[in-house]
Parts: structure tokens; C-alpha cells; sequence
């Protein structure tokens, strides 16, 4: 934890300190170049990595009943038997994380007076789940948003969008809803991590230092529009001649500025590296993409090891005698008939 | 057996989490919390690679010298045959909330069995070899190197895992343990590491068709006396087909329910009703055994086993395979037979129900069906004629055994049988049945008797939902559809729940179908006296027809 918060301050201190000493080349267009680079090579990379190892069998997780009889009935979306089945299991498991929804928290009484012993209870536990659902939807958010500086003009779509996220019309200039939200959750995130026993026990430095250095990216985009008040219209130059290939010098953008945007390439030069893959890895999970129709469609195994197994006639053989007198019928009478 | 301690010690004993992170300990290996090894000669005979003696309690496990390359080859090798297992090991993003849907970490709060943690074991391996950042970073990337301790590590906890899948199901991105679980295990087979409780079983079904290794014609003997004692509580004598040529079906059940009580009614349950639907069936005994024990060791292994299945069913020319009550059974049959050994003999045809003409569409492919959509399918078309008040004096409830509920989405089936040949039925705690189902804690070949304590405390969240409507609904009876649940649930009915009886869910069957012709009955199938009929005068056994 504590290296993890380290290694994101030493990130954003060593990107203010480049900004000061004029590393524009650096911080404005080595480093962001790369990062995507990295980013999107390295996330196809991992994906084919998947992709080269076959599903030998079809495992899905039934979350419901199983299609059978006409009288009962499937649950068609936990426990889909067909294509159109695995698309909605698929959507709300990525836009509404429905397997997080089920969470409980299970609690154990040593003595309840109505067991007359122990008890467990489970009772709903829906905060994780409310909280990364809110992450996720306000990253994606405050991610959208920033296309009006990748974009001219801006998309009437992403205006809308801000002008929605804006809809506290709080302060000047107006307070994205979307980057508090985000900062809440990932405060919730990360405040599990430290007073809850178990999540303590399991975490790793990987699980802290993605937390930390989102809070920072959020953190510095904070303050670049509320204290630093930085020059948009700058930056949009700055960034729109980026996507040209042609990066004009960036010379008068804030240092705040250099360390938000470095703190996102170091995102995303660590993304394909590390368990942030589960977003394009939840589309691959076998548990859940495949639909439970594996006895009425047969899946071929490419590495189906060969047949092999005691034979009938070899039973039969050990067993004859013993058989015969039983009265069981053979396909070979003892004494060779 | 040592003496349990009871429930509330049980409970109470659970240690807090060590101080020290999960990286630096180790279990110990105490008698009660590992499962006897292997036997050399099992191993060989099943030509297992590096059998060895080995004592899990002693310092050396005796692992052949180059142990870590046939770990870290077989692991790589392992990554390049599951997509699922390069998935699992990348994108866990240690969210938690796995952590207390495991059976094992709330009977034992051992953080190790944390499905999340189970996997760690196992992932921080990877990192070390198959990731760039673990490879340079080393522990701070939550990556480390095989030692022999590590290797103890993992059968540890790979044989406090029952493959249950529960942990699956609440996982956002849906890994599921209960796979890396069973790869830990193909690893460890590897280098000579298995049980005698699940390399027994797999020798006998290997070579003589059933768990015990009971031989063909003490098989044959064992289901005739099955079916005079359906005579004697019944007054018909039902018919036991065995490797009949040309039958419609071939049936296969796990073998428990022959040799095992309380199975033995459930199968006998079977023989009442395929006899009283004249079903054109047969029994085989070198496919005798539906229970695969090689699923709990290797997928080649589970394939081997499974292969009899369609085998016998092309040897004996039937139409199509009916599958008696079990749970791994159909996790093989459901979602991996197809793809082992089929596609299905030439001579089957998709299922259909010689009585009600219906079409098992669900099992075009594979050809199997399992016996609570059979009966299911049989009283919705009214084809049967039941009498549940003969199971009046049972107030029951039904344990979804975890292969059936997770991994095929048998849910309704058995609770419409059960609801038709039994009067009072109630629902376990909501968050304890159907998809979210609790383990009976000692599936996947741990239901062996030396770690006892330990099933139990795996069965403890069961045990509790059961204590539960026992004394709140007066509940005294379990339902179940699995034969290791028919072997387990007894002693955790016994422990947390003393008073509940289980058994299968066609021994209730048995009970409550009116046969034609047949007596007056007055004791259920284990030959207890039915309730209210006691002072009545016993009649003759009516005529067949
Ligand atoms: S629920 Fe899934 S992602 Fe979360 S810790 Fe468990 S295995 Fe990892
Ligand atoms: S599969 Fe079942 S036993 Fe294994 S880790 Fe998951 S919940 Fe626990």
C-alpha cells in the first residue's frame, strides 16, 4: 500500500518537475505516444494471448433453471440454452455487473435462540456492487467527456453529456458530477481494501497502487479545472495536434497539467500488464459466455486425448466364468463357444 | 473416528486470521485435515506417473527429483489447453466477494480458503513465469517461486475444495475456482501426489465398473436382493434387467445406490417405477458405476471412465441413456460427455419418452437424460398414479447438490416430483438453495472419514440452513438427487441437525407410486412401518394386472 502510494507520487512529482525543466518532448508527445501504443498493442497482445488456447468444453455457470420440460420454466437469461440468451447474460454482466448484484455478506451465530445453536445468516450486500457500478459508470463518463479535447468540433453528444453531468450547476466552472462520483467510489474502493479484514489480508500492491493512481489522475483533473483553472482552449490545441501527428510545443501549459496527463499514460502503460485486463477479459470468461446446451450441442475438444479405456471384451474376459454362472448373457461362451 | 466437538465448539474453535501475510505461512498437515495418499500399487495400475509411497504428515513427500520442471511443465502445458485457466489467472481482480461463499472458509476462516486465495496459490505462481511484471518484480507483483512447501500448499487446499462452484457464481467476471482447483489437482497427479479415497474408487471403476469393485455377478446378486425386498414391502416382484441387448434404454445410476444405504432404497424406488411403467430397459454392469471419480483427478482420466457410458450403449444397441440420480455424474454427463466421447453411438436416437411421447430436446446430442426430467415429464402427463400421503409422516425439504445446480440448472425438475409424491415440502433459507446452493462439504472425493471434523465444518453452513427448518418448520426429512449427498448428508444431518432422515428423491417416489396390483402397503421401502396403518390387518399380495 504504502509502496504503491509512493510510486504514484514519485510519477506525478517526477512529471511536475519535467514540466518545470522544459521536457516537453518527453512529457507532451514521447510519453503519450507510447502509453497508447503500449496500451492498445498490449491489450491485443493479451487478448490473442487468451485467444490462442482453445474452450475445450462448455462450462458455463447455470445461475437459473436449465431449459428442459415445456411446463418449466427457464431462466432464460441466467441460464441461457441459445445465442440471444448468452447476448442479454453477457450485457448484464457487463453494464449492470449482475453476478455482483447476488453478493451477500454470510454471518455466523454461535447460538441463536431459535436454532438452539448455531446459525448462518446471509444477508444482501449490495455495496460493493453499488459503488464499482458507479466507478465504472463515472469513469466512463468523465472518459467521454474528454473527447471535446480530442474532437472540433465537439460532438453534440458529449455536450450533452456534460451538460447533463453539470446538472448541480455548481460553481464556476461548472462541478462535473461525474469526477466527484468517481473520487467517492474510489475512496469507497479503496477505503475496503483498508478496514475490511479479509480484503486487507488478500490485497496485493497491484490492488492499490490502479486505486491510487486514479485517485491521483482524478485528483489532478480536479484541480486543473477548479483551482488551476487551466486554459481549455490551449490544451485542446495542444491535444487536437497531437492526434494530427503534429504536436505543436506545448510551452505555457500548467505542470499541474503534464502530471495529470502523465499519471494517464502510466495508466495505461500498466493496464495490459495488470488485472484492469477483467475488462476485456470479462467478454472471454467461459463461466459465462457460453450457453448450458452442452447436451444438445457437442462441443469439439481439439485436444480430446485418444480413446482409451477397459474394453467390454476385456471385462468380459476377466469375468466370464463368474458371469455365465450368474446367468448374465456373453458375447463369448466360456470354453471358447 | 476421533469424537467430534459439538457445533457451538465448532464454530467457536475457528482461528482468527495469522498475523503474517498468506505468502509466509504454511499449513501444517495434522491427522484430520488430509486425506489418506494413494497407494503406489493403485497408481501404477492405473498407470499414474511417479507412483510413490508418500506420508502427507512426514517432511518428504519423497517427489521425484525433477519435480519442478514436470510442475512447471505440466502448468504450461495446462495454460495452452484451457483458455479458462490463462483467464482466471489474469483478470481476478481480488474483489472479495468470493471470499465467504465458500463452504470451506466459513466452517474453517482459514484465509486460504478463500476462493480468492485458493487461486492466489496457484496465480502467484504464474506471475512468476508468465508474466513480465512477476518476472521482474518478483514478490512486490504477488509473484513467487516453487519450493517443495509450496507444493504442499497446494494439495492442501486443493483437497479443501469440493469443485462446489459456488464461489463462480458471484464472481463478476465469473472465475471459477472450482477449475483451477481441478488443474491443481491434474498438476499434482503429475508428480505421483493423489488420495486413496478417489484412486481406489477409480481403479475398481476402471476395471470393474463400479466404485467398490464388486464383480459382475455379486452386482447381479446385490440388485436381485434389492428387488425381493421391493417384494416384500410391495407384492410385486420388479423386473432387473441386466446387459439385455436391444432395450429402448440403457439406465445407469452411480453405483452408491446399489451398495449404499440409504441408496439402496433410492435404487429400488428406480426398479418399482421402470417396472411399473413396463419401460423396455436394462441395467449394465460393466457400465455400472454413473459416478466418475476421475473427474476429481484429471479431464483424460474423467474421459476414461465416462467412455464405458457410450460404449456399452453401442454394445448393447439402445436407443438412448436415462441417468439416474448424481451430482458429478452429470456435471461429466452434462456438460462434458458430449465432447470426451461423442458424438453418441450410431445406433441411439434423440430421447423421447416411450409413455409420453415427449422429446428431451435439451439432450438431442449427448442422448441422456437425467431421471428427475424422466419422472417429471411421467406425472406432469399424469402418467403415474401416487399416493403421497404414504410419505405424510415426513415433512421435507430438498438439498440442490451443486453439479446439478451450477454446472447443468436442474432446479424445478426434482422440486415438481418432490411436490407430487410429498405432501409437506419447505424451503431451506433462500440464500441456501437452487443456483446458490451450499456443498454438503465433502463432495469431490473428500467424503472420506478421516477428516471428518473437517466435513463438517465444511457442511456447516448446509447443517445450519437445515437446523434451521428443522426447528422452525418442524422439517425431518432431507430430499436429494446425488449419491455422495446420500453418503454425506447422514452424518452432517446427524451432527447439525440430529433427527433429519435423507434420501434420494426416488425412494419417495418408490413409496408413494400405487402399483398396479399390487398389496396393501404398510412399510415404506426400508421396512419401517408407515404411520396409521400399524393395527390394520395386513393384506395378501394382490395379483399382477
Ligand atoms: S470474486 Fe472473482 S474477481 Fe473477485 S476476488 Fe473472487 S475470483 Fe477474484
Ligand atoms: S469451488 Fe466451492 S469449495 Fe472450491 S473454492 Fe469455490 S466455493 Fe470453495
Amino acid at each position: 500500500m504504502l509502496s504503491s502510494l509512493l510510486l504514484v507520487l514519485l510519477i506525478g512529482a517526477a512529471a511536475w518537475a519535467g514540466a518545470q525543466a522544459g521536457f516537453y518532448l518527453l512529457l507532451g508527445a514521447v510519453l503519450p505516444y507510447s502509453a497508447v501504443l503500449v496500451f492498445i498493442a498490449g491489450l491485443v497482445r493479451r487478448m490473442i494471448y487468451w485467444a490462442g488456447s482453445p474452450v475445450p468444453f462448455t462450462i458455463p455457470v447455470t445461475g437459473g433453471q436449465e431449459e428442459s420440460l415445456g411446463f418449466i420454466r427457464q431462466a432464460k437469461t441466467d441460464c441461457p440454452s441459445g445465442a440471444s440468451g448468452v447476448w442479454a447474460r453477457m450485457f448484464f454482466e457487463v453494464a449492470f455487473f449482475r453476478s455482483l448484484f447476488r453478493n451477500t455478506s454470510a454471518e455466523i451465530q454461535e447460538d441463536c435462540l431459535l436454532t438452539k445453536g448455531p446459525r448462518s445468516i446471509y444477508s444482501s450486500s449490495k455495496w460493493l456492487w453499488a459503488f464499482a457500478l458507479l466507478f465504472h459508470y463515472s469513469i466512463l463518463l468523465v472518459f467521454l467527456r474528454h473527447f471535446r479535447f480530442f474532437m472540433e468540433p465537439t460532438p453534440s453528444c458529449i455536450r450533452f453529456l456534460e451538460s447533463l453531468d453539470g446538472i448541480m450547476e455548481l460553481g464556476s466552472p461548472r462541478f462535473f458530477l461525474s469526477a466527484g462520483l468517481m473520487l467517492a467510489a474510489l475512496f469507497f474502493l479503496l477505503g475496503r481494501r483498508f478496514f475490511n479484514e479479509r480484503l486487507r489480508y488478500i490485497s496485493l500492491p497491484g490492488d492499490y497502487f490502479p486505486l491510487l493512481l486514479l485517485i491521483g489522475i482524478a485528483g489532478t483533473g480536479i484541480c486543473l479545472r477548479y483551482f488551476d483553472k487551466a486554459d481549455t482552449t490551449a490544451i485542446k490545441v495542444f491535444i487536437m495536434s497531437l492526434t494530427h501527428f503534429a504536436p505543436v510545443s506545448p510551452q505555457g501549459l500548467s505542470p499541474l497539467f503534464f502530471t495529470h496527463l502523465a499519471l494517464v499514460c502510466a495508466l495505461l502503460l500498466y493496464f495490459p500488464f495488470s488485472k484492469l485486463t477483467h475488462m476485456v477479459g470479462i467478454f472471454f470468461s467461459p463461466t459465462r459466455n457460453a450457453p448450458n446446451n452442452s447436451r444438445r450441442v457437442r462441443r469439439v475438444n481439439p485436444w480430446n486425448p485418444p480413446d482409451q479405456y477397459f474394453t467390454y471384451a476385456e471385462y468380459e474376459d476377466l469375468y466370464r466364468e463368474a458371469m455365465a454362472e450368474a446367468g448374465l448373457p456373453l458375447e463369448k461362451q466360456p470354453d471358447g463357444t | 473416528m476421533a469424537k467430534l466437538p459439538p457445533p457451538q465448539t465448532l464454530i467457536a474453535d475457528r482461528p482468527s486470521f495469522p498475523d503474517q501475510p498468506w505468502f509466509d505461512t504454511r499449513p501444517s498437515f495434522a491427522p484430520g485435515n488430509f486425506c489418506y495418499p494413494a497407494k503406489k500399487e493403485t497408481m501404477e495400475t492405473l498407470h499414474m506417473p511417479n507412483p510413490h509411497e508418500w506420508d502427507p504428515a512426514a517432511d518428504d513427500w519423497g517427489l521425484p527429483d525433477d519435480w519442478e520442471r514436470i510442475l512447471c511443465d505440466a502448468f504450461a502445458e495446462r495454460l495452452e489447453k484451457h483458455r479458462s485457466l490463462k483467464l482466471f489467472m489474469d483478470i481476478c481482480v481480488r474483489c472479495g466477494a468470493c471470499a465467504d461463499k465458500c463452504h470451506f472458509f466459513l466452517g474453517t476462516n482459514d484465509p486460504k480458503n478463500m476462493p480468492v486465495l485458493r487461486a492466489e496459490l496457484l496465480r502467484s505462481l504464474y506471475r512468476r513465469s508468465h508474466s513480465l511484471s512477476g518476472r521482474v518484480l518478483g514478490k512486490a507483483a504477488g509473484a513467487r517461486s516453487w519450493d517443495k512447501g509450496v507444493v504442499k500448499e497446494l494439495f492442501y487446499y486443493a483437497y479443501q475444495c469440493t469443485e462446489c462452484r459456488r464461489c463462480s457464481l458471484f464472481c463478476p467476471y465469473g472465475v471459477d475456482t472450482a477449475e483451477i482447483t481441478m488443474i491443481v489437482r491434474e498438476l499434482l497427479h503429475e508428480v505421483g501426489l493423489g488420495t486413496h479415497w478417489i484412486m481406489d474408487p477409480v481403479k475398481n471403476c476402471s476395471f470393474t465398473g463400479n466404485h467398490l469393485g464388486i464383480q459382475p455377478h455379486s452386482f447381479v446378486e446385490i440388485v436381485e436382493m434389492l428387488a425381493d425386498d421391493c417384494e416384500t414391502v410391495t407384492g410385486i416382484r420388479p423386473k432387473t434387467p441386466f446387459n439385455k441387448k436391444n432395450a429402448e434404454i440403457l439406465f445407469i445410476t452411480p453405483s452408491g445406490d446399489v451398495f449404499a444405504d440409504p441408496g439402496i432404497y433410492t435404487f429400488m424406488g428406480y426398479l418399482l417405477l421402470f417396472h411399473e411403467l413396463d419401460l423396455d430397459y436394462t441395467l449394465s454392469t460393466y457400465a455400472s458405476e454413473g459416478g466418475n471419480f476421475g473427474s476429481f483427478v484429471s479431464f483424460d482420466m474423467a474421459k476414461k471412465l465416462n467412455a464405458k457410458m457410450y460404449a456399452e450403449a453401442k454394445r448393447l444397441n439402445v436407443k438412448w441413456l436415462l441417468g439416474g440420480e448424481c451430482g458429478h455424474m452429470w456435471r461429466v454427463v452434462n456438460q462434458y460427455m458430449g465432447t470426451y466421447n461423442g458424438p453418441a453411438p450410431a445406433n441411439t436416437t434423440p430421447p423421447i419418452s416411450p409413455l409420453t411421447g415427449t422429446v428431451f430436446k435439451n439432450a438431442a446430442s449427448t442422448r441422456m437424460v437425467h431421471i428427475a426430467e424422466f419422472t417429471a415429464d411421467l406425472i406432469h402427463n399424469d402418467k403415474l398414479n401416487l399416493d403421497p400421503s404414504r410419505n405424510d409422516h415426513l415433512i421435507s425439504t430438498f438439498h440442490d447438490s451443486c453439479n446439478p445446480a451450477r454446472s447443468m440448472g436442474l432446479l424445478d425438475e426434482p422440486r415438481y416430483v418432490l411436490r407430487a409424491v410429498c405432501n409437506n415440502f419447505v424451503e431451506m433459507p433462500e440464500n441456501t438453495i437452487r443456483e446458490r446452493t451450499f456443498c454438503c462439504g465433502a463432495g469431490s472425493g473428500l467424503n472420506t472419514e478421516e477428516i471428518m471434523e473437517l466435513r463438517m465444518r465444511a457442511g456447516m453452513p448446509r447443517g445450519n440452513a437445515l437446523r434451521y427448518v428443522q426447528q422452525k418448520f418442524g422439517v425431518n426429512h432431507l430430499a436429494c438427487i446425488c449419491a455422495l449427498d446420500r453418503a454425506t448428508l447422514p452424518p452432517l444431518a446427524d451432527y447439525w441437525a440430529p433427527g433429519v432422515t435423507v434420501s434420494g428423491l426416488h425412494e419417495l417416489v418408490g413409496n408413494a407410486l400405487i402399483m398396479k396390483g399390487e398389496g396393501r402397503r404398510t412399510m415404506d421401502l426400508r421396512q419401517e412401518d408407515l404411520p396409521g396403518v400399524d393395527d390394520a390387518e395386513p393384506e395378501e399380495p394382490g395379483e399382477d394386472g
